[in-house]
């Protein structure tokens, strides 16, 4: 410890005991100059053995698939991508058994398995989006401004695709959905808090009653709002009695989802706003709320889109109608799914092509609410993008000698007071 | 204080007529800018604010605290037995809290200290099975006397809690004047950015977040956010501040800045502080308090006094091995 190591010398590793005594190293006194970055090591393995194994086995398993099945004609066509599946999990663990062992193989076939389910879900909504989108192309030779313009009103069983559009279509899921969203949200959103800021034996009651209206069967809404509005009072059908059918069937979704987002508020938010003296609700409104408002959107995302596929419902209350009604307190209106079900039901093929452009058209309003819905309330309270974060960067800076220059300000008007204040000489 | 001109009687070491000018400054509203201030003025910035000079200072709301010095009063608990639900947690502790001064609460795990600190200002009764007894006396006044408006006492006694909870949803700014919003409370532009200028200067955050007031205060770092929290709570100059163990989450620097914080407002507001650390206990506070529970009895206060004593010459030895690390 006495001769000092030379810089180019690699220190030997020491411990205590070659030491004088017990005491303590300081070990980046002894470390030579860094020259050179040491070797990096990939713990990953390489791309090809990622990638070679899964790819191989599936490669294997389609080939076996589609020669048992189409080539030798030994399975039916139905069965080839079942084959093909578990083919391609035989391979896959007879190979990943070559070099792994007992641990790593159950990882491995835990993971394809989780993999496989997430493939099945994106290839089935693929495919119905990608069916839809094919049977609806069909219109697009012949598409127009006029499809979004018209109705159906003067366009008969055998017209070209050219003829008519879905216009009524498209003011009815509009302004049913509308209608079913101004009752759903307040109310929703309303229960919702109930449920979670005040509680007690009545709030589990009506959780669980919540629950039970999330597994009603649509075409009960549907009858429920036929005897209980169109028979009592409107005795006709109208597109208002199909929004409130709707609305019985996106509250539940609305209040669970909002539920659940309003229970994952930490407690401490809600006792730190109380504890500064504010009542109840005024910790709801400024606390609580503005603290769950993205999944606050997602909410009324999902209830949005529970609502405005119904199509019993409007069925039942709302009625079919090939003609433009803007007024959804008199006479029927029809909505999307419902115009789509009742021109895929028609035995001419443009009659179907159009049930499909329709069916196309509801994806893509669907697709629109979501983005707007995304852009207006989706962002995490507290996460700001990287412009508005330049933006309240630029506002801080700003506002800084604004706030220093009236703090500076009553800050003398309050040293003045003070200093003239008789009383301040017997209390201090 | 400037209602009436009979309460003015002039000191023997100042000027009356300068008193009297002065006085009158106060009560007109607005009052005319102080010659001095207009003095030091600095350039308007961007924004459009209104001079400060309109500001009615004298009769405003929110600025009534920063007139009178220091608002730190004296808190007592008296004979205070808690309760959740069957099983009593406090056994008639009774304590005087003085003002100005640093109470460190200090004892073992599930002795009762943070029931007690949160019967303080009834945060208590937030817990549906929580029941008390006893009386808890700020001003003369039992906060628990029937009339009392729970949101009166804690305006007056703020709290801090053990894991920093700034909003999520609120900038910097915004917290730091929450409670204006969150009790309802009237304040202009110009109070509001004293208040924000003047409650993080007292947390000693102002000078690391005054050219980014905008951002989230979720953005700060957890030493930060814990000053924050209490620049937060200082804003309505409570009398009474609570501190529910404000640094275990924090690491030894960010401990080392709260406790500087907690020197600089002793004398501004009365603190009371539970907390594990010993040494903290040691080092901050001006009295000491010892709680223990033994096996399956309620907490109870064995002993308290001076810090220095509590330390150095204990009555009890069960605070003398618990301050010496012997046990819990």
């Amino acid at each position: 410890m006495t001769t000092r190591m030379t810089d180019e010398m690699v220190p030997a590793p020491r411990t205590p005991e070659t030491g004088s005594g017990a005491g303590t190293f300081t070990p980046r006194d002894e470390l030579p100059p860094l020259l050179h970055e040491p070797e990096r090591v990939r713990t990953r393995p390489p791309l090809l053995e990622r990638l070679g194994l899964p790819l191989g086995s599936i490669a294997a398993a389609v080939a076996l698939g589609l020669m048992l099945g189409p080539v030798l004609g030994i399975i039916g066509f139905g069965w080839v991508p079942v084959t093909a599946f578990f083919w391609m999990l035989v391979t896959y663990i007879a190979l990943t058994r070559l070099t792994e062992n007992g641990p790593a193989v159950k990882d491995r076939f835990v993971g394809v398995l989780l993999a496989s389910a997430g493939m099945i879900v994106v290839a089935l909504l693929a495919l119905v989006i990608g069916f839809v989108g094919w049977r609806a192309l069909k219109i697009v030779g012949s598409l127009r401004l006029s499809f979004f313009t018209t109705d159906m009103g003067l366009t008969g069983p055998l017209s070209p695709l050219k003829e008519g559009g879905a216009l009524h279509a498209i003011v009815g899921t509009l302004e049913q959905i509308g209608i079913a969203l101004v009752i759903t949200i307040p109310l929703g959103i309303a229960t919702a808090l109930f449920l979670n800021e005040i509680g007690g034996r009545y709030a589990r009651l009506v959780r669980t009653v919540v629950e039970a209206m999330t597994a009603l069967p649509s075409v009960v809404a549907g009858l429920f709002i036929y005897a209980s509005v169109i028979l009592l009072f409107t005795k006709q059908f109208n597109g208002f009695a199909a929004a409130l059918a709707i609305t019985v069937l996106m509250l539940p979704i609305m209040i669970r989802s909002a539920d659940v987002v309003l229970r994952l508020v930490p407690g401490n938010l809600r006792e730190a706003g109380l504890a500064l003296g504010a009542g109840q609700w005024a910790v709801v409104r400024m606390v609580v709320l503005p603290t769950v408002r993205s999944g606050l959107t997602t909410a009324i995302i999902l209830a949005t889109a529970h609502g405005i596929g119904e199509t019993a419902p409007v069925l039942l209350t709302s009625g079919v109608t090939s003609n433009l009604n803007w007024n959804p307190f008199n006479g029927p209106q029809i909505s999307l799914p419902l115009a789509a079900l009742e021109f895929i039901k028609s035995p001419q093929p443009d009659m179907k092509t159009r049930g499909f452009a329709v069916a196309a058209l509801l994806l893509l309003l669907v697709l629109v609410l979501f983005v707007v819905a995304r852009l207006l309330g989706g962002q995490q309270a507290g996460e700001i993008t990287d412009r508005q974060r330049r933006r309240r960067a630029t506002q801080s800076v700003r506002d800084m000698s604004r706030i220093e220059s009236n703090h500076a300000e009553i800050a003398a008007h309050l040293a003045a007071l003070r200093g003239s204040d008789p009383t301040q000489g017997a209390s201090r | 204080m400037y209602e009436s001109s009979e309460q003015i009687e002039v000191p023997s070491d100042r000027d009356v007529e300068t008193q009297v000018l002065e006085l009158e400054r106060g009560l007109a509203a607005p009052p005319a800018p102080d010659p001095q201030a207009r003095g030091r003025r600095r350039p308007w910035g961007r924004g459009g604010a209104r001079r400060a000079g309109s500001v009615d200072v004298s009769g405003s709301n929110v600025l009534r605290g920063f007139l009178g010095g220091t608002q730190a009063a004296e808190l007592r608990a008296e004979a205070i037995t808690a309760w959740f639900g069957d099983r009593k947690v406090l056994d008639r502790v009774s304590l005087t809290m003085p003002a100005g001064q640093v109470t460190a609460l200090i004892g073992p795990s599930g002795c009762g200290k943070s029931t007690f600190l949160r019967i303080l200002n009834r945060m208590h009764e937030l817990i549906p099975s929580a029941s008390l007894a006893g009386q808890v006396v700020l001003d003369g006044q039992d906060i628990y006397a029937p009339g009392q408006r729970v949101t009166d006492a804690r305006k007056k006694i703020g709290m801090v809690f053990q894991k920093p909870n700034p909003f999520p949803a609120m900038s910097i700014y915004e917290n730091t004047v929450a409670a204006l919003d969150l009790t309802g409370t009237k304040a202009s532009r110009e109070e509001r950015d004293f208040l924000v200028e003047e409650s993080l200067k007292k947390a000693s955050l102002w000078d690391e977040v005054k050219d980014r007031l905008h951002q989230p205060g979720g953005g700060l770092s957890g030493g930060q956010q814990q000053r924050l929290c209490i620049a937060r709570a200082m804003a309505l100059t409570p009398e009474i501040l609570l501190m529910d163990e404000p640094a275990s989450a924090l690491d030894p620097s960010s401990t080392r800045r709260i406790e500087e914080t907690i020197a600089d407002l002793r004398g501004e507001v009365t603190i009371v502080i539970v907390t594990h650390n010993m040494q903290q206990a040691h080092r901050i506070s001006d009295q000491c308090a010892f709680f223990l529970a033994e096996h399956n009895a309620p907490g109870v206060i064995v002993e308290y006094g001076d810090t220095e004593a509590i330390f150095s010459n204990p009555r009890d030895q069960r605070t003398d091995d618990y301050v010496n690390g012997r046990f819990g």
